[in-house]
């Protein structure tokens, strides 16, 4: 990670998205800078998924001033979108296609080679470990092994950004660490990582985090000045302190 | 091109694994052709006869025996009392009463006169009045062979009629069948095209994979394309497999160029597609779709002139079917197949369904948003 102006990936300045009378998105100001794992925290219903729709542009901004990979989300959409992967919430690869078959799909919309897309498919099912599911039927793995693959499936293409919304909902601990494997790598290859969880466990693998509350990003910076800063062992307690501190007065009072 | 190229590749795979979309595309067109050409057949035979012969004459017995002796009819009672002949149609045992009074013969011979009551059961409408019509060309034919008959006895000479002979032109033999398989075949591409394009696109939504594609470079009329185009090429696969079902069942004949046939089917199929996309933009879930769907194909069906000729609904109906690409598309496949009209007869059809295909899918096209 380099925190230097030109390395910026995503700038946000006072985004407001707004449905009706509701703000879901209140001024958020903040910067992604080039191979950063940046985590994007924040109790379900914080407006963590509207935030990133914008910066994947399927959804407009109400105002605000933001670019993603140097381009501008109001008019340069389709080039944001040739510069960045995204795995949904949502499980969305296509169950009836096989493994190997997804990949092309994907890759091809990429407009990658069939050859580059073989190539790339090899190297990345090899480090899953999954050569063998090469030929099967998506619908037929588990869970864990779906969510890693989609993993790959949007970094397959090599974007310079990948966004992840909540990737590891409802998966084991053990297959969790490993996706995060899966994370640092791509970090490593120059991939900058955006990621929204409500796993504090998973904040602490990030390099910087966002704690978002009712719409407002109420804390930055990176997990270790985080926990200094609210005297807190461990992410957990951050988050407990920054978005409910009433509740966190109660057990004080307790204590 | 490339995108379209890989876009078109994963929808096969998926219609080669999906286990009820292929046996629909193999299966309906069978089923629909070999039992429904029938079912929506006006043809009647066998109307069941129930004879309430007061007279019991000579003449009145061989009027009965007329009516016996064509393949329309079957007497299925016979009975003195006008009462029981009542019961008898009141309880759907007999289609038509035929009421002879007593004294019919000696009027006949004495006033030159007399009277047949038909009574049908005219809750079917159109049935009642084709089991008259019947009867009554029967209960004619027989008028004038006693008039023959009669005259014969008094003079030499033989009366003189004059005849009509009609001669049918495009359906000679006059089978319904042929008139409605065209029309049975139009009801398949139009539910082949609409449901399964329009299915496809919301089951895209519902299961989240429409949202992995909008985040893609991918330009929305490549979208368009890779989804349109499977379901073109099914639905012209179609209309060969139904012509050739139509040839080999009925024998239905297909008297113009199957080129002709194929390019409306296109352009007919461009529109019907568009139809389903259009509606998939309104449509959250996969029931929603059906629903509209459904509404949409039946109103137009039944508007369309297949089963009722347009002819005789009111001027607004008519007025309204020029917005239905159905009754078009239905005048053109039975028009070039019965009749062999060629391209420079339907020129007209050609350019409406042609701004028809352009319009809906410029409108589908834009409600289509790949953002929210």
């Amino acid at each position: 990670m380099n925190i230097k102006k030109e390395n910026i990936e995503i700038y946000v300045r006072n985004l407001v998205k707004k449905f009706g009378s509701f703000v879901a998105n209140d001024h958020l100001n903040f910067e992604v800078y080039k191979g950063e794992i940046f985590g994007f925290l924040g109790a379900n219903g914080a407006g963590k998924t509207t935030a990133m729709r914008i910066l994947c542009g399927l959804s407009h901004p109400t105002s605000g001033e933001i670019t993603v990979a140097g381009y501008d989300v109001y008019k340069q959409t389709e080039l944001i979108k040739k510069n960045i992967g995204y795995m949904s919430q949502k499980f969305s690869l296509y169950e009836d296609l096989t493994v190997i078959e997804n990949m092309e799909l994907y890759g091809g919309i990429y407009g990658m080679s069939r050859k580059h897309i073989r190539e790339r498919a090899g190297e990345l099912l090899s480090r899953l470990q999954m050569e063998h599911t090469r030929k099967v039927l998506i619908a037929s793995l588990p869970l864990g092994w779906k969510q890693k693959l989609a993993f790959s499936v949007a970094i397959l293409h090599q974007p310079r950004i990948v966004f992840l919304d909540e990737p590891t909902g409802g998966v084991d601990p053990i297959t969790r660490r490993q996706f995060w494997d899966l994370i640092y790598e791509a970090a490593h290859e120059g991939i900058t990582v955006f990621v929204t969880t409500h796993y504090m466990d998973e904040a602490e693998y990030c390099d910087r985090v966002t704690i978002m509350v009712d719409g407002r990003i109420d804390a930055l910076d990176t997990p270790g000045l985080l926990k200094e800063r609210y005297q807190a062992a461990n992410m957990n307690d951050v988050f407990i302190k920054v978005a409910r501190p009433d509740f966190q007065l109660t057990i004080n009072n307790e204590q | 091109m490339r995108t379209i190229i890989f876009l078109l590749q994963k929808e096969f795979r998926q219609i080669r694994r999906n286990k009820t979309i292929l046996p629909i595309i193999f299966v309906m067109p069978i089923i629909q052709l070999l039992i429904l050409v029938h079912a929506t057949t006006f043809e009647i035979k066998n109307v069941k006869l129930c004879v309430v012969d007061q007279d019991m004459s000579n003449t009145s017995q061989r009027l009965v025996h007329r009516l016996e002796g064509s393949s329309f009819f079957k007497i299925t009672a016979n009975t003195f009392s006008f009462d029981e002949a009542q019961q008898q149609l009141a309880t759907n045992k007999a289609d038509m009463i035929v009421n002879i009074p007593s004294g019919f013969s000696n009027d006949l011979i004495k006033e030159n006169h007399a009277t047949v009551q038909l009574i049908p059961n005219a809750i079917n409408a159109n049935f009642a009045t084709l089991a008259y019509s019947y009867a009554s060309n029967v209960i004619f034919d027989f008028n004038k062979s006693i008039l023959t008959e009669w005259a014969g006895n008094i003079s030499p000479q033989p009366l003189k009629t004059i005849t009509t002979q009609a001669r049918f032109w495009y359906n000679p033999e006059m089978n319904y069948k042929w008139f409605m398989f065209p029309g049975i075949m139009v009801i398949l591409i139009t539910m082949i095209g609409m449901f399964l394009s329009g299915l496809n696109l919301v089951r895209e939504k519902e299961i989240g994979t429409s949202e992995q594609l909008n985040v893609t470079p991918m330009q929305k009329y490549q979208f368009i394309i890779g989804k349109l185009l499977p379901f073109l090429i099914i639905g012209i696969f179609e209309l060969f497999l139904a012509t050739l079902l139509g040839k080999l069942i009925y024998g239905v004949p297909l008297v113009g160029s199957i080129w002709v046939l194929v390019a409306f089917t296109f352009i007919y199929l461009l529109v019907v597609l568009g139809i389903g996309l259009f509606i998939s933009t309104m449509a959250e879930t996969q029931q929603q779709m059906m629903f509209i769907a459904f509404f949409v194909v039946i109103v137009f069906i039944l508007l369309s002139g297949i089963f009722t000729p347009m002819e005789s609904m009111p001027i607004w109906v008519q007025k309204f079917n020029t917005i239905n690409p159905l009754s078009y598309f239905m005048r053109v496949i039975r028009m070039v197949m019965l009749k062999g009209s060629g391209f420079s007869d339907l020129i007209a059809e050609f350019i409406s369904l042609s701004i028809y295909a352009a319009a809906i899918l410029s409108l589908a096209t834009w409600r289509y948003r790949k953002t929210a």
